[in-house]
């Protein structure tokens, strides 16, 4: 399916959907709160079926945090991009898709480590790299994290 | 016989008239049985080093390497190095182990394969007790190292530890049954269980070749289940170092360690000999029917390098399969012994029996 | 605690043991805890982070070149392919045309170095499994292909030889005789591997049936590379999103659809006589031509997002770039298979002995680097 094709049947199944052209594969921007009933409408409508969740990245930006879903559907092969925007950056919380894709659960929970977003419903929401560290070193790929030993700024 | 030129019972007579002629009988008893005792530990050092030095060659020989040889010609004192090297470490003592069974274990593994080898038959005269139980006196004694691994594995506090010996209890258990059967087998065609008789009665031609395939089959057995109670590969569940690594002897360091390595090494030395003395004719040279000529010319080889070579040969078969096989896994293992070879082996008692019966063997 | 152990029955009792950060089968610094009923594995709980470097971060305050040097320790054993992915995505976000010449010399080393990995899993599987001579075996033939490396990259394990637009240096003038000799010779010593552990019998009995994946598993874990494909999940990248000289070669996806540790093994077997295939299509076709195309001195990507796929020896290998038009990117992240196909464990390994947990941990050929980042 192209990537015009594809952006019509998501306009059909979420009509607030945004979408931002000029890359390779077609990029969703939605608002957090869909994520959920979107990748399960995704993964479920049979000419789109998109069962392979690739990739799963947290982000920074200044002034609000956002998830990225890469997924590819094994059976048409065709690739999307959600981008989940969430508006603010003090206790970021999203619904986790970790019960439609199981590779969400580390990829979350890698997330919540560095980024510090909570994943609702999130069945094992733990710290997974930095858990005999300590509790308290915050989430170091913020861009506000500040660490004077072992970051060196230049 | 022709081998009678090598024959040391006179001088051991002539050794022990002497010394009764100059102390009282008792004092007499008590210096043979210390001279023997160093002979013995020197002859366990020496084959010990050698030992580990063969598996080394034969192991880079496999592997396509050239194994060691950086000192000594050859690589020949890297044995020693290596024991010097293990004699200076530090032997770390254990938190919450148990410590007298912890330095119990290693002695009591090395004294129960020393024992055993006082029964073995190394040439005509050179046998250090000749009992009419031998082989029976040896199973018992050598299934004794089998505590000591559980000490082992018990008292280091450990659970990798305890695992490798509780899987080495189980295996030791299972295949002593196979090497007292197989041997059992042997022992109906001798009618003896005294070494030095079944030595003899194999002049004219040897066990593996007299007993017709159940002879061969017994030999087969015996081989895969020494192989097991000696605990190596592929049969090294209790020590296998991908899963437990090390197994019951992870936590000891040191001499102590090297105690462990010195008697598996002398374990497979004893298992070797036992085969090549029941199976292969222990000392006896190699006798083909009414070839005059041909068996003159193999009496002149001296009996203890019979004994030896047969039983460096079989070292090397267990060698050979340490080094090329994967590991078998616990249930594998039991299966095999219990499912295959206890029931082949029981009725191959009973064809063994029928061939002695009606004098079907040579 | 004492009453807990008095009052349940023994065989519902329940013992941990820690596997790693320091142990044989674990291949580096992972740490599974264990929860054991006996020999029978209950529950497998990966702890990561040991060799957690922090490479996504470090990354956001290096420009693209020097990227590629961190992306060398990820999976350090496909050091070339890495450093593909992050070249294919600058050049891909610039759109800069690279010469044929870099496309075929990339592809060639791309699959020697899919070989090098695969030699390198099979010697450690062998030795995972109690078979130490197939260490000595595999290390010998990889050997070979190191020399390969070390000839035209000056090194032979982390190369970093790839740059953005093209090569640090062309390719050494013996490196197509000596490709093509190695071909002919692992041709030969490939079946010596069959000889020594496929076709034994013990082998076959600790891996056939042993920790089975499915296919629907395989896809919601993300298993990729040879792990999925033996599990019936079509997932090389080379194929569906073909890359480099991908599209001008004639390969076989290495496909099983039992996904068992014994085809997880076939199929990395079979991935080896592919790649030999591959690299004799395209060895005596390398044109002539520039080994780098021209770049800027200082590059900058354009604002925007770009994720790059390529298929390493361990499976899906991407890099997801998000550039604010800087000289450094904003944000980096891989994906990185191994993490993924680690992910499976405890699914596989459950009531499995713990002699399997370690064939089934060494099938999954885990690299630690790759896993923690």
């Amino acid at each position: 399916m192209s990537n015009q094709e594809l952006k019509e049947k998501i306009q059909a199944l979420l009509p607030t959907a945004e979408f931002a052209e000029g890359g390779k594969w077609l990029t969703v921007v939605i608002p957090k709160e869909k994520i959920h009933s979107l990748c399960k409408s995704l993964k479920e409508t049979p000419e789109l079926a998109f069962d392979f969740l690739l990739c799963e990245s947290g982000v920074d930006y200044p002034d609000k945090m956002a998830v990225f879903y890469h997924l590819e559907s094994t059976l048409h092969r065709h690739m999307l991009v959600i981008k989940a925007i969430i508006p603010t950056r003090e206790n970021p919380e999203i619904h986790t898709v970790s019960d439609l894709y199981q590779t969400a659960n580390y990829h979350e929970r890698e997330i919540w480590d560095f980024f510090g977003i909570n994943f609702k419903n999130h069945p094992d929401m733990r710290r997974i790299f930095l858990d005999e560290i300590s509790d308290n070193i915050g989430h170091p790929f913020r861009k506000d994290y500040q660490d004077e030993v072992n970051i060196i700024e230049r | 016989m022709a081998f009678s030129i090598y024959d040391l019972t006179s001088f051991n007579q002539w050794v022990d008239k002497g010394l009764n002629s100059v102390m009282s009988p008792l004092w007499a008893t008590i210096t043979e049985m210390a001279i023997i005792g160093v002979v013995f530990l020197l002859f366990y050092a020496v084959v010990g080093l050698f030992l580990v030095y063969a598996e080394r060659k034969i192991c880079g020989f496999i592997q396509c390497r050239v194994g060691p040889n950086r000192v000594g010609p050859y690589g020949i004192f890297q044995t020693i190095a290596d024991f010097i090297k293990l004699l200076m470490k530090e032997l770390v003592p254990i938190n919450k182990a148990d410590k007298f069974l912890f330095n119990l274990a290693p002695f009591i593994i090395i004294i129960a394969s020393m024992m055993a080898l006082a029964a073995i038959p190394f040439a005509k005269g050179i046998h250090a007790i000749d009992f009419n139980i031998g082989i029976f006196y040896i199973l018992a004694v050598s299934s004794m190292g089998v505590i000591g691994i559980l000490l082992a594995g018990w008292s280091s506090n450990n659970k990798y530890s305890l695992i490798g010996a509780m899987r080495s209890g189980a295996q030791i258990v299972s295949y002593e049954l196979s090497v007292g059967l197989s041997i059992l087998t042997a022992c109906i065609m001798f009618g003896s269980l005294q070494l030095s008789t079944i030595v003899e009665s194999q002049a004219d031609c040897w066990l593996i070749f007299r007993g017709h395939l159940p002879a061969f089959i017994a030999f087969l057995i015996y081989m895969i289940a020494a192989t097991a109670e000696t605990n190596r590969g592929p049969f090294d569940l209790a020590e296998a170092e991908s899963e437990l690594t090390a197994g019951f002897h992870t936590e000891y360091s040191g001499i102590k360690f090297a105690f462990f390595f010195l008697a598996e090494y002398m374990n497979m030395f004893l298992v070797a000999s036992i085969a090549a003395t029941i199976f292969w004719g222990g000392w006896m040279p190699l006798h083909i029917g009414h070839w005059t000529g041909f068996n003159m010319v193999m009496d002149f080889i001296p009996p203890a390098v019979w004994y030896l070579g047969k039983t460096a040969v079989i070292i090397w078969l267990m060698m050979w399969f340490k080094w090329t096989f994967p590991r078998l896994r616990i249930d594998q293992l039991l299966t095999l012994e219990w499912k295959y070879l206890l029931p082949i082996n029981l009725l191959n008692i009973l064809v063994m029996a029928l061939v002695v019966l009606m004098g079907w063997h040579f | 605690m004492t009453e807990e152990i008095l009052t349940t029955p023994l065989e519902q009792q329940e013992y941990t043991i820690n596997m790693g950060p320091q142990h044989p089968s674990t291949h580096g610094v992972l740490r599974y805890v264990v929860s054991l009923k006996g020999e029978i594995v209950h529950k497998v709980e990966p702890h990561l982070g040991y060799i957690h470097r922090g490479i996504e971060k470090m990354c956001e305050k290096l420009t693209y070149p020097q990227i590629i040097h961190l992306t060398d320790r990820l999976d350090y054993l496909t050091a070339h392919i890495n450093n593909h992915a992050v070249c294919l995505a600058v050049e891909g976000a610039l759109q800069v045309e690279v010469p044929e010449r870099v496309v075929y010399i990339r592809t060639i080393m791309d699959e020697l170095n899919r070989i090098a990995s695969h030699q390198l899993w099979w010697c450690a599987y062998g030795m995972d499994l109690g078979g130490l001579t197939c260490f000595f075996y595999g290390l010998r033939d990889r050997e070979k292909i190191l020399d390969i490396f070390e000839e035209s990259c000056g090194s032979r394990l982390l190369h970093s030889y790839y740059t953005p637009g093209g090569l640090m240096k062309d390719i050494n003038p013996n490196f197509q005789k000596r490709t093509k000799e190695f071909i002919k010779y692992f041709r030969k010593k490939l079946p010596e591997y069959d000889q020594l552990l496929t076709g034994n019998v013990i082998f076959q009995e600790r891996t056939k049936g042993v920790g089975p994946l499915t296919k629907e598993e395989a896809i919601s874990y993300g298993v990729t590379g040879p792990n999925g494909r033996a599990s019936g999940f079509s997932c090389d990248v080379r194929k569906h999103h073909p890359y480099a000289a991908y599209d001008k070669v004639d390969f076989k996806e290495a496909f099983y659809t039992e996904g068992d540790t014994f085809h997880r093994y076939k199929a990395r077997i079979d991935e080896m006589w592919e790649s030999m295939k591959i690299i004799e299509q395209l060895v005596d076709n390398i044109p002539e031509g520039d080994y780098s195309a021209k770049m800027k001195a200082v590059i900058k990507l354009p604002e925007g997002e770009y994720f790059q796929r390529v298929e390493a020896a361990k499976g899906d290998f991407g890099i997801f770039i998000i550039s604010d038009g800087n000289k450094t990117p904003y944000r980096v992240k891989f994906r990185s298979p191994n993490f993924c196909n680690l992910s499976c464990i405890d699914l596989l390994s459950k009531n499995f002995k713990i002699a399997d947990l370690v064939a089934i941990s060494g099938s999954l050929d885990l690299v630690i680097p790759d896993i923690d980042r």
